[in-house]
């Protein structure tokens, strides 16, 4: 029974908040499809047709089983000039949107993707910078879908930097990537392309395969969390940092940097803050992740830390943290809490720092995405202990002192009327 | 007219009766049977798509995504994650692989399991991994410096920790399995005043000298004078049997204590 009223206290805090992210929310997803129209298309190797015609009827199904609400651009790169044959320099630069970030018309659409014949290079890096340009800024994750079966045969700029960079821009965009060959050269590519973004790889080889997996990715951009954490810069020392209320955000942290934020907790409430950084580039296999709160003079007050090893996309960790009275229960006055908060302002720093290494060569900036949850709630006291017993002990003893009690007043009963009976 | 009526009333109620037991039958002890089944995964904390004890996921994935989910747990609880990951019949090319699953609370601390197997390594060749991971008991309060399990929201991640470079973007299928089993929540008569449940939506900076905000997010989650009337009483409490029957005991006890003195003749003759 107490777990089941704790369990509707739980839920519905979180469908409350669910429903107000759903009603605040004005934008619609956003997802562009990235396709490459390279001469390597040509190659019949999917089920015995050409990726170009694998790719169209995947298309054709996708802009059919589109959700209502979501708005769909397509984009493609090397349609237009033959390769080789044509310049590298005009080759290059070879990136149209046949069909704009809004809601689909289904049979334009359809048509646009019919006329595409296999040509020429393969900009990646350029048609994936025109294709955030073509998503736009708000307040929601956008989302590349960018499908190709070749490498960038344009580099510089290196798909992958040009990724890192995006993601760098304070718009919260994801690539996911689908490679329509097996080779090594191009996974590798489409792999450091999604890690940077927090996206996902998949290697095409069959017609239905690419088919559910778009509309899988379709779908999941409906289905993403609608408003994007809010950007913050964090400080280099405790006194400049920034200010922060309950919420979600996110900032960029390089290896070995310590950034500090500052909460503003008052006596009877408790802090909670969580933090997450995204491994989102090759790095030494064994890192952590510190997470520390601490009095503005310096006094630590509480650590989190998370460390691994391997392959993994994010490293997390959180605290809590309240105001507790010398007596060892938070006390609601604010004299209380200031032997331990050490100034009377009750501001909490939180201090976000790493152990990340990358081998030479990997590039150290910008820094690695970190996400950063602080939340200030009324703090929970410690319990009493029980009011009640339980178990044979108490039983015994219950028992044998109601005997004793009851032969105690039985002798008396009998030892008074003796007297009397004797007056 | 009336013998139809006096009839139809225990039919009536008999059928309400198969109605409300059948869900009872089908549950089985632990948990009930999973209603329905979730076809979709997050990809990080924040899209983790919820799932409830008793449901289950099913999906289509590529080997190296991360998939998340996550779920409300009240105090008392012990959570049971079991996980299937079905093999690309490519499996030759994915060669050998290591699956885990990680669990993490709502502040995104990890969280140990207490029986397994929560790795797995799959050898080339095999068709399926079955992971599996039972929590620890959710208690009802802990120290703010400690990471005990309390009530809120939990995030299960899937991954693949180990995987060799070829082995990345193959098709695979994932099955989730969430139950749950209820029990009594330590510390007795302690609550959390507010779900370890995360902020989800973005949050706003201050002025450098804002006052510190007096009305905190959960304050609707502060007790009521009700709530604190029922944490003290706290009825379903076994202590409450054990103290009412040892009172009961004790009576008997005194009134037997009693009628010995008494009437001693009755006891020992």
């Amino acid at each position: 029974m107490l777990a089941a009223l704790a369990m509707f206290g739980a839920l519905p805090a979180r469908a409350a908040t669910a429903e107000a992210t759903k009603a605040e929310a004005t934008e619609p997803p956003k997802v562009e499809l990235v396709l490459d129209v390279s001469g390597s298309m040509r190659a019949r190797d999917i089920d015995g047709r050409s990726r170009i015609s694998v790719a169209q009827q995947s298309f054709d199904e996708v802009v059919d089983a589109l959700p209502g609400e979501t708005q769909l651009g397509i984009r493609v790169l090397g349609s237009r000039y033959r390769f080789p044959g044509s310049p590298k320099t005009v080759g290059c630069r070879d990136t149209e949107q046949i069909s704009p970030v809004a809601q689909v018309n289904k049979v334009e659409a359809k048509a646009a993707i019919a006329t595409l014949r296999p040509t020429g290079w393969t900009p990646i890096g350029l048609a994936l910078r025109a294709a955030a340009k073509d998503l736009g800024t708000g307040e929601t994750t956008r989302r590349i879908v960018l499908i190709t079966d070749g490498e960038d045969t344009c580099a510089p700029p290196d798909p992958c930097d040009v990724a890192r960079e995006l993601a760098a821009q304070g718009t919260h965009l994801v690539i996911d990537t689908l490679g329509l060959t097996l080779d090594d050269k191009v996974r590798r590519q489409l792999t450091c392309i999604a890690d940077a973004t927090g996206g996902t790889y998949t290697a095409v080889q069959h017609q239905q395969q690419l088919t559910s997996r778009l509309n899988q990715l379709v779908h999941r951009a409906g289905s993403t969390y609608q408003r994007t954490p809010q950007q913050v810069t964090g400080g280099a020392q405790c006194t400049n940092a920034p200010v922060l209320s309950p919420g979600v955000y996110t900032d960029r942290e390089r290896f070995g940097e310590h950034r500090y934020y500052r909460v503003p907790v008052t006596p009877g409430q408790e802090l909670r803050a969580s933090v997450s950084v995204a491994l989102d580039r090759r790095l030494n296999p064994d890192y952590g992740v510190l997470l520390r709160a601490t009095s503005q003079d310096g006094q630590e007050l509480v650590r989190g830390t998370d460390a691994g090893s391997g392959r993994t996309d994010v490293l997390s960790t959180g605290l809590r943290w309240s105001a507790q009275g010398p007596d060892g229960s938070p006390e609601p006055s604010a004299s209380a809490s200031a032997g331990t908060t050490g100034s009377a302002s009750g501001t909490v720093c939180l201090i976000v720092s790493n152990s990340f290494a990358a081998p030479p060569g990997v590039r150290t900036t910008p820094g690695m995405p970190l996400e950063l949850t602080v939340d200030v709630v009324p703090s929970s006291p410690a319990p009493n202990g029980p009011d009640l017993g339980r178990g044979w002990l108490l039983l015994v003893v219950l028992a044998v002192s109601g005997l004793v009690a009851g032969l105690i007043v039985g002798w008396l009963a009998r030892w008074r009327i003796a007297i009397w009976k004797e007056n | 007219m009336r013998v139809t009526r006096l009839l139809s009333l225990p039919i009536a109620i008999g059928i309400l009766a198969l109605a409300t037991a059948g869900p009872a039958f089908a549950g089985g002890k632990s948990s009930p049977k999973p209603r329905t089944t979730i076809g979709t995964a997050g990809t990080s904390f924040l899209t983790a798509t919820t799932v409830k004890p008793g449901q289950s996921a099913r999906l289509s994935a590529s080997t190296g995504d991360y998939l998340y989910w996550s779920f409300a747990a009240a105090a008392g609880q012990t959570d049971r994650i079991a996980v299937t990951v079905g093999l690309p019949t490519d499996s030759n090319r994915l060669g050998t692989a290591t699956w885990n699953i990680d669990v993490f609370d709502g502040l995104r601390r990890r969280q140990a399991c207490t029986a397994g197997p929560q790795t797995v390594t799959a050898q080339s060749g095999a068709a399926k991994v079955e992971l599996q991971c039972t929590l620890r008991r959710i208690r009802s309060w802990a120290e703010p410096w400690s990471s005990d399990p309390l009530p809120g929201t939990y995030y299960v991640r899937l991954s693949a920790v180990d995987l060799p470079e070829q082995g990345l973007g193959l098709p695979m299928d994932v099955r989730l399995r969430l139950s749950a089993k209820h029990g009594n929540a330590e510390p007795q008569g302690a609550h959390l005043k507010a779900p370890l449940s995360p902020a989800v939506n973005p949050g706003a900076t201050l002025a450098p000298d804002a006052a510190p905000s007096v009305e905190p997010s959960a304050v609707s989650s502060a007790p009521k004078p009700l709530q604190r009337a029922e944490s003290w009483f706290s009825w379903p409490s076994t202590r409450w049997w054990w103290t009412i029957g040892g009172g009961v005991l004790a009576a008997v006890a005194g009134v037997a204590g009693y009628s010995l003195t008494r009437h001693p003749h009755r006891w020992f003759s």
